[in-house]
């Protein structure tokens, strides 16, 4: 089996565990720059099953596509750490307000601008817009059959990929040609962490736009060190027609976003003694909540 | 033209909860919006499947019939799905958010550039009116769903695109039978007009399917015990204390990490979602994720050694104190008072 070509979707995400009120701006799309941003969980396990395949298989590239602001570029840094050969940052201000649809073609274009793939991994879903489309979405736009829930990537012979999904009530082992998506689920093993030495390496990787203040001796650095550069790439670059993208390219709308909010009741407040709770049991069989 | 359909699962012979849940909503949809409610059933061995599909209402069912479609894989289900929605043009279109639907889903969305909307709560008829471009859009799809880890509701809507599709999970909708004797139509499509033999390209080669034994999401009463229960020792006084009462055993999932139930058992937003009528939380802090999945419960019953928790505010009892000594209590007050 020659080396595998392998692409892997990862996005960064505000960590919705810690969403503050003034996250969300007036228009229904969320003001990211207000919440911590992470490597969405899912995604890593997207990672680590595309690095047991370059272990498996010599010759195998992992390349990271991320689509997101300039500071996004932390997600390519980040999987390079950990084993990944290059990363594409697909940024431009076109793509705002796009939802998964438009973000799938958007994704998918940016693909065939990368070029030939074997395989495209991603997280099952991503923490922040939840609904686990993506992946599917852009296997439609590519044409190619995708494999979703993948817990396994068992192995790769002969351009057939076997596969063990973990579905809501059991497994499956499934075969498939290449080139197709797979999404993988956070059951799956996760991530290495990062190997020092390539920490050491990369740590000065960037984007242009990150570079835009930087003294003239990084730029010498860059110069002299092109694996430094993690490439940018815009609307044009991927020939995406701008109509398909961002909000005009999106089919759904937020009408209407609310904060979720308690509604406080009256509630009965009882101590742990006999009468208390002899009197509720009482309450509860005579009004038939108890049968 | 333009009416309602629901994508029905089946395993064994028996259509999934989900579907009927949505068959139900959906013949409320098409009541409100004076269309049709359809079915669209893919699979094999589907004879007399109709007999469970019609007492929901359901005006048409369109069967697509054929050993190569169970089990289910994308391709397939897609093309049929996809052509049949061209030559049909459903307005509303209607999948459980489940390992099937929401693999399928995105991909039929994708190809009919219609949109998508994961895991509503809620789906209602409205209006929009559209500022920008001077247009009203009178019966549009309200499709409400948590985003964000729960932590905000939006409300969803595809003013121009067709059909407008969602998903649901199992459980956040009720299941109701509209009248046992109802019939509609039969219609068994042409399979081969559908699909072709290149869409079969994977594979299943191995399935374990296990039937969800325990069955939380259709009881009454649930005791659900989270973290603060302790251990799985303790646990068993919860399954006590349901037994007594007739009740199903719940679980957070923190209890769920930390081994003391199974992941069946786990409520809330990335477990099942419930609304019995009497819902007892032991040990449950009240984390939005998890009341995301027991709020809409008739009543509920919180026995917290912290007066403050959370899950409290919703709670129609609560009980401060440890739940190793109220919990005995409630199941000697329950035998000694009842009958
Ligand atoms: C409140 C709210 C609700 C929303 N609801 C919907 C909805 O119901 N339907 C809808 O179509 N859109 C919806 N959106 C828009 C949606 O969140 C965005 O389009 C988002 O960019 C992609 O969807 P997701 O986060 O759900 O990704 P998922 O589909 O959950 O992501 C799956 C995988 O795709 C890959 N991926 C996704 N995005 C990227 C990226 N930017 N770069 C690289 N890889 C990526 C990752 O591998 C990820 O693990 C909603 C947005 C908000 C704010
Ligand atoms: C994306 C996401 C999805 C999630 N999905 C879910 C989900 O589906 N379901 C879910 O439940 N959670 C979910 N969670 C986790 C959720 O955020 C909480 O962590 C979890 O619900 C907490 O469980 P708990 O209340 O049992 O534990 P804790 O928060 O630890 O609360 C334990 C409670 O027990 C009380 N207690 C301690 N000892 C006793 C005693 N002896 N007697 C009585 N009371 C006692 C304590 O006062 C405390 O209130 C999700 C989280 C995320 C980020």
């Amino acid at each position: 089996m020659n080396g595998l070509r392998i692409i892997v979707l990862a996005k960064q995400v505000p960590d919705t565990r810690n969403v503050g009120k003034d996250a969300m701006k007036a228009d229904g799309t969320v003001n990211r720059a207000a919440l911590a941003a992470i490597y969405n969980p899912e995604d890593l396990n997207a990672l680590e099953q595309a690095l047991r395949l370059k272990d498996k298989y010599p010759g195998t590239t992992i390349t990271i596509l991320t689509m997101g602001p300039g500071r996004a570029a932390e997600i390519i840094r980040e999987s390079i750490y950990r084993g990944a050969d290059r990363g594409f940052l697909l940024t431009d201000r076109a793509f705002a307000g796009s939802d998964t649809l438009a973000t799938s073609y958007a994704l998918a274009s940016a693909i065939k601008t990368i070029g030939e793939f074997d395989l495209v991994v991603c997280g099952r879903q991503a923490i922040d817009g939840d609904t686990a489309q993506v992946g599917p979405q852009v296997a439609e736009k590519l044409n190619i059959p995708q494999i979703t829930y993948a817990e396994d990537v068992i192995s790769v012979v002969k351009n057939k990929i076997k596969v063990k999904r973990r579905l809501e009530r059991g497994v499956e082992l499934v075969e498939g040609p290449l080139p197709l998506v797979i999404t993988v689920n956070g059951t799956a093993p996760e991530c290495r962490p990062r190997n020092a030495k390539r920490v050491m390496k990369y740590k000065h990787a960037s984007s242009v736009s990150e570079r835009q203040n930087s003294s003239e001796d990084y730029i010498a650095l860059y110069n002299e060190r092109p694996y430094l550069n993690i490439p940018e790439l815009n609307l044009k670059d991927t020939k995406a027609v701008e109509a398909e993208v961002g909000l005009s390219g999106s089919p759904t709308k937020v009408k209407k976003i609310e904060n979720v909010v308690f509604q406080a009741k009256e509630s009965k407040v009882l101590s742990a003694n006999d009468e208390d709770i002899e009197s509720m049991m009482v309450e509860l069989i005579s009004n038939h909540t108890l049968g | 033209m333009n009416n309602i359909y629901v994508y029905c699962e089946v395993e064994n012979g028996v259509v999934a909860d989900v579907s009927l849940e949505l068959l139900t909503k959906g013949r409320k949809l098409a009541n409100q919006l004076k269309c049709k409610l359809e079915a669209l059933v893919i699979g094999s061995n589907l004879a007399s499947i109709e007999s469970q599909i019609f007492p929901y209402g359901v005006d048409r069912i369109n069967v697509a019939d054929d050993e190569r479609l169970f089990p289910y894989t994308t391709h397939p289900h897609t093309a049929i799905t996809v052509k049949l929605f061209q030559e049909e043009k459903p307005q509303i279109a209607l999948m459980g958010a489940t390992s099937i639907g929401r693999d399928l889903g995105p991909r039929v969305s994708s190809a009919l550039h219609s949109g998508l909307t994961a895991d509503c709560t809620s789906l209602e008829i409205g209006s929009h009116e559209d500022k920008k471009e001077g247009k009203v859009y009178e019966n549009l799809l309200y499709q409400i769903r948590p985003a964000f880890g729960g932590n905000i509701v939006a409300t969803i809507i595809n003013p121009d695109c067709r059909p407008q599709m969602a998903t649901v999970r199992e459980g956040v909708m009720k299941k109701e039978i509209q009248s046992a004797t109802f019939k509609g139509e039969l219609r068994n499509l042409e399979v081969k007009k559908y699909v072709h033999d290149a869409d079969f390209m994977i594979k299943v080669i191995e399935r374990h399917m296990e039937a969800s034994k325990v069955n939380i999401k259709n009881s009454s009463i649930i005791v659900a015990g989270g973290y603060g229960v302790g251990s799985r020792e303790n646990f068993d006084k919860l399954h006590e204390l349901a037994e007594v009462l007739g009740a199903e055993v719940g679980a957070s999932r923190a209890a769920v990490d930390a081994g003391y139930a199974d992941h069946n058992r786990q409520i809330g937003q990335t477990g099942v979602t419930v609304r019995p009528k009497l819902y007892i939380a032991c040990g449950i802090s009240g984390q939005i994720q998890h009341t995301a999945g027991m709020q809409e419960s008739a009543m509920v019953i919180s026995i917290n050694t912290d007066a403050n928790a959370p899950i409290n505010k919703i709670a129609d009892y609560v009980i401060t104190g440890d739940i190793s000594e109220i919990i005995p209590r409630m199941i000697k007050y329950y035998k000694k008072n009842s009958k």
